[in-house]
């Protein structure tokens, strides 16, 4: 017994002697600088996590938007290749419309040149039957008729003749 | 802690009488020549002042006992006291290392991780559940009491070093500076006034005479408790191995040899365990302790509000 319990009052006091000045010396240069470190981290990981959390949310928020954003111009240019489709179509209309109308009027215009250009033939062709006629009638008569004369006969040849 | 036979046998050289019955038990089964004394295996967990070395025996530097009135104080460097202050200058080289390794990175390395894990282990599970964030400026000391005891506890499985922690004196030693933490970290977080008022236990005055005593002998045991516990542990450990080399020599044979040192093995691998574990549930006791006299102030006023 004498053995294991040793008393020894001098251990007791180096014991406590070296732990005191471990104690402040440690405390001096290790564990406050490494208990403020390990605080500081931990500041760090924490704040560096919420960070990356609000980058997150941010980073959602940006998408919801692009996709909103992307949905509208989806739809404006639907909206606008329809637009474009309603004028192109109306504006199709209208150039039918007016070539029809045009096409008609030239068509007018060119039915109404060739009945003029027959009533001149005919109206020469008239005058020159006419004009044979007499010619003929000369002949046949063998005298020559004086102009008064000539023009009667010729009108009267002309209206014996048929209008057409 | 020391394995070599030859210094073992060495002091077997010593034995010159045969007193206790292990050595009577070993002369039973002993043999011829010389008989075996178990005690003189226990010398090497006892304080001496002499360090082995291989085929050096260091003498220490004895010093004349001071007399402090009746007491004799013998401030000799034993064996203990070596490794106690080795075991300090260590610690603080490896810890101040550790914190110098922050300078230069943030992130720890190697063996700043091992330290690292058991400053926030010590911090997380042991001070802040049992004292609070008010805990928290004890945490240097709770660090110093933990790597401390780890570090002397380890010295013992180190071939030629000793355990000082094997010694009653030093567990004695740290249990004090453990009693002063408590009163002092109680007296500080619920004022004197509290502090005393709590050692009547909130009894009637009559009782007074009773309790005081009673409440005073509650303040020694803990600290008393944290002594005999880690003394014995470390101590126990070293015994057994002791005892499993004498098997050694109470065969006498080489022949048995193989079978102790598989046992030693074995247990010195649970007292590699053994000085973690010790290491943690003084620190850990200590921090209840000290958090049950902090929080105190509420049970004062429980006890006021039922007498």
């Amino acid at each position: 017994m004498e053995l294991l319990f040793d008393i020894n009052p001098g251990l007791i006091i180096w014991t406590i002697l070296s732990f005191l000045v471990l104690l402040f010396l440690l405390a001096k240069f290790a564990w406050t600088p490494i208990l403020k470190m390990l605080g500081d981290r931990e500041g760090q990981i924490r704040s560096a996590l919420e960070q990356a959390d609000r980058a997150r949310t941010e980073a959602e928020e940006m998408i919801k938007q692009n996709e909103k954003n992307l949905a509208r111009a989806e739809e404006e240019y639907q909206k606008m290749i329809r637009e474009g489709k309603m004028l192109a179509e109306k504006l199709k209309d209208e150039i039918v419309v007016k070539a029809k109308q045009q096409a008609q009027q030239e068509l007018k215009k060119a039915s109404e040149e060739i009945q003029r250009n027959i009533d001149a033939a005919k109206l020469q062709l008239r005058s020159e039957i006419a004009g044979l006629a007499i010619q003929a009638t000369e002949k046949i008569l063998d005298e020559t008729l004086d102009d008064a004369r000539r023009k009667k006969l010729t009108d009267s040849v002309i209206n014996k003749l048929p209008k057409n | 802690m020391i394995f070599e036979p030859s210094i073992i046998a060495d002091s077997l050289q010593h034995t010159a009488h045969a007193a206790a019955d292990t050595a009577a038990a070993a002369h039973a089964a002993g043999g011829h020549g010389g008989a075996f004394n178990f005690m003189h295996l226990l010398e090497h967990i006892k304080n001496s002042n002499t360090i082995e070395f291989p085929f050096v025996h260091l003498s220490l530097p004895r010093f004349a006992p001071l007399h402090i009135g009746g007491l004799a104080l013998d401030l000799s460097i034993t064996k203990h006291v070596f490794f106690l202050l080795l075991g300090g200058i260590l610690l603080f080289i490896a810890a101040v290392f550790a914190a110098r390794s922050y300078k230069k990175s943030l992130v720890p390395r190697g063996f700043v991780n091992l330290l690292e894990l058991i400053i926030i282990f010590i911090r997380d599970e042991v001070v802040l559940p049992n004292m609070g964030q008010a805990g928290l400026k004890y945490m240097p000391y709770m660090l110093t009491t933990f790597f401390y005891i780890l570090v002397m506890n380890l010295c013992g499985l180190v071939p030629y070093g000793a355990t000082p922690t094997g010694n009653i004196m030093v567990t004695a030693g740290l249990a004090i500076i453990a009693f002063f933490m408590i009163q002092i970290s109680a007296i500080k977080s619920q004022g004197l006034k509290h502090y005393l008022a709590h050692l009547t236990g909130g009894a009637p005055w009559f009782l007074w005479p009773i309790m005081i005593p009673i409440e005073i002998l509650g303040l020694f045991t803990k600290p008393f408790a944290l002594c005999m516990r880690l003394f014995a542990n470390m101590t126990g450990g070293h015994i057994v191995i002791l005892s499993l080399f004498g098997l050694i020599f109470m065969f006498r044979s080489f022949a048995v040899a193989p079978v102790p040192l598989l046992f030693v093995v074995g247990i010195y691998m649970l007292e590699l365990f053994v000085a973690f574990l010790q290491a943690y549930v003084f620190t850990m006791l200590t921090s209840l302790f000290m958090g049950l006299g902090m929080q105190a102030e509420g049970h004062e006023e429980h006890h006021s509000h039922s007498s």
